[in-house]
């Protein structure tokens, strides 16, 4: 099976400190994979490359076999790639439906959102997702004003609308509770299959939740790939997070 | 439909007709020709209010695209009024011989017609893109658009030989369709004129930031990149809209010149530039009527404010700037739309009325209930 994404060699650096260095990871259609990794390990800026976001010094990275290199945001995300951001953003002075609505939209063009009708498949979309995340009561208040849980599923129902191949998903479940945590855990593998999905995530519960591939970021560098398990009782990935064995 | 929604749809519409039609024959034309030219800044304001109350940019250079549309119109009524072979005065004095080539085309009404929207709006479409492309944003926006201002400014002031520079170009004395354009009958029609298109350019603004491309502009305000994640370009919303905004200040300026009698490169000082923001702030940003009001109000005040005492308006004109920016931060429309009133009566002692539910009141069942706890809760149990 040809990978749906796949990073070769990319490195990063921001005057002189190197974010990325020699990254390599490919995911399979369909997969979920989980990115764990200590602070500063540069999980973001492996979304910022993949997104469009920073350009990386050096390496490839290939979507569905073509480049992604040099291609604007937006374009990125027509190509079938979605991002939720670390901290929820959603668009506040407008309401979670019509932060949906702009999501679901098929077109970047202004006239698409000037003339161009919402097509009744896209309303029930909208409508579907509302439910999904428990919003459909909040359909009209402003977003901003939602709590930051509703923020982060609403931001997620916004992912969701774009209908992407590839989502990204940048620590959902940080601030939110337990029984929240589950929810997206659940939400997430029932993305899985029909999507790829990647996650990054500090919450180790969570991770095992999801029971996917982790990959441990470390400095810029893939360190390691197996299960939780075979991942918690690996050496170097101990030595990273709690510090290196002095002898 | 009955008569009080009916009232409600088309009542301000019609109030909004009776005045146009009644107040020019009712105001001295002095103070009709004064409510006809900041009626026509009401547009340079519906654009200010479309880019900076919607989508967040801070232009401080719509002076540039007012002044444009301006002289686009003065240099037409130059020339309408000339004898086939002869030269607008001023160039006499430059010792000009022949009409400049960038002037020819205006000697053609249908051609200004255009050029009064068109012009303004490339120069705003090629200065939005080249900006917005380069991800120019917040404060720098603001200081490139009022440098540009600037350029503009001096340039224009510097060329005596082709615009006849600080002095400008004077239109009252000029004729158009026979009758001179500073005429009581002339700016009549040029107050009906004004009303018309302000109502054009406010319905227009309205269509666009009602569905979503108006949501697509609040979301670049709010957060651009978010925007951009979800597979939109906010550089060609932004270049569209500044585009519009451009082309409305043109309108604006044009209608702005022909009541005042003269364009000149004052239309494109800094401070008028940064009036213009005040009125939309003062108004109700993110809202049109408060675009238009501000721009209407706050002129029509500084006027008859500097009749009486010519040396308190500009501290006026502060004050009320730093009253919207701490006590009123969405404009006086902003503020009646959020209850505004009610919460001031509530102030001195008039509570708001809360509303109340007839059919509850009305219910024998719910009535019942009310009274079986009630009497429940006097015996000392719980209900």
């Amino acid at each position: 099976m040809t990978a749906l994404l796949e990073l070769r060699g990319v490195g990063v650096s921001f005057d002189g400190f190197r974010a990325l260095n020699d990254l390599n990871l490919s995911l399979a259609p369909g997969e979920l994979r989980a990115v764990i990794g200590p602070n500063g390990a540069g999980k973001t800026t492996f979304l910022d490359v993949i997104t469009g976001k920073v350009r990386p010094s050096q390496g490839e990275v290939l979507f569905q076999g073509r480049s992604l290199l040099g291609l604007s945001e937006h374009r990125i995300a027509r190509l079938g790639i979605g991002r939720k951001f670390q901290t929820p953003r959603v668009f506040e002075n407008l309401s979670p439906r019509r932060n949906l609505e702009l999501a679901v939209s098929r077109s970047s063009a202004p006239w698409e959102l000037l003339f161009g009708r919402l097509d009744g498949k896209s309303r029930d979309k909208v409508q579907r997702l509302l439910a999904v995340v428990g919003l459909e009561n909040l359909a009209h208040e402003r977003a901003g004003g939602l709590s930051h849980g509703q923020k982060q599923w609403l931001e997620i129902a916004m992912l969701v609308a774009q209908d992407p191949v590839l989502l990204l998903v940048d620590e959902p479940v940080a601030g939110l509770t337990d029984e929240e945590t589950q929810l997206t855990a659940d939400l997430l593998k029932q993305l899985a299959g029909d999507h790829t999905v990647l996650v990054i995530e500090h919450d180790m519960d969570f991770i095992r939740d999801l029971n996917a591939p982790v990959t441990v970021l470390h400095e810029g560098h893939v360190l390691c790939e197996g299960s939780m398990d075979q991942v918690q009782n690996d050496s170097r990935v101990i030595a990273v997070y709690l510090g290196q064995a002095t002898d | 439909m009955d008569r009080p929604s009916w009232l409600r749809r088309f009542g301000p519409w019609i109030l909004i007709m009776a005045a146009a039609i009644i107040l020019p024959f009712v105001l001295p034309p002095f103070r009709l020709n004064l409510l006809g030219r900041f009626l026509a800044l009401g547009i340079v304001a519906l654009g200010v209010d479309l880019i900076w109350g919607y989508t967040g940019l801070l232009s401080l250079g719509q002076g540039i695209f007012f002044a444009l549309g301006a002289y686009a119109i003065g240099m037409h009524l130059q020339l309408s009024s000339l004898d086939s072979g002869q030269l607008p005065e001023f160039f006499g004095l430059y010792g000009v011989k022949e009409l400049p080539a960038f002037w020819q085309p205006f000697s053609s009404a249908f051609f200004t017609l255009f050029a009064i929207w068109i012009i303004p709006a490339l120069v705003a479409g090629l200065l939005g893109f080249l900006v917005f492309r380069n991800r120019i944003k917040g404060v720098y926006f603001s200081i490139l658009t009022q440098a540009a201002l600037l350029v503009f400014f001096n340039f224009f002031n510097g060329q005596q030989k082709l615009i006849n520079g600080t002095n400008g170009l004077k239109t009252d004395t000029a004729l158009f369709l026979g009758q001179m354009v500073g005429s009581d009958s002339m700016q009549r029609l040029l107050f009906w004129i004004t009303v018309v298109l302000v109502i054009g350019a406010w319905l227009l603004c309205r269509w666009l930031t009602r569905g979503r491309f108006g949501d697509a502009l609040i979301a670049i305000r709010d957060d651009e990149s978010r925007l951009r994640f979800s597979g939109h370009n906010p550089t060609a919303y932004k270049t569209l809209v500044f585009t519009v905004a451009g082309a409305l200040a043109g309108i604006s300026g044009a209608l702005y010149t022909v009541q005042s009698g003269i364009v000149s490169p004052q239309f494109m000082a800094v401070p008028f530039s940064i009036e213009m923001v005040i009125w939309v702030a003062v108004g109700g940003r993110g809202t049109l009527l408060g675009a238009v009001l501000g721009a209407v109000l706050i002129n029509y005040a500084k006027s008859l404010i500097s009749e009486q005492l010519p040396e308190t308006w500009l501290f006026i004109q502060g004050a009320l700037f730093l009253l919207v920016v701490t006590a009123l931060p969405d404009g006086v429309v902003g503020w009646w739309r959020q209850g505004g009133p009610k919460r001031l009566a509530a102030m001195v002692g008039i509570p708001p009325t809360a509303a109340t539910y007839p059919s509850l009141d009305g219910d024998g069942a719910q009535q019942a209930d009310k009274k079986a706890i009630a009497a429940k809760l006097e015996s000392g149990g719980t209900p």
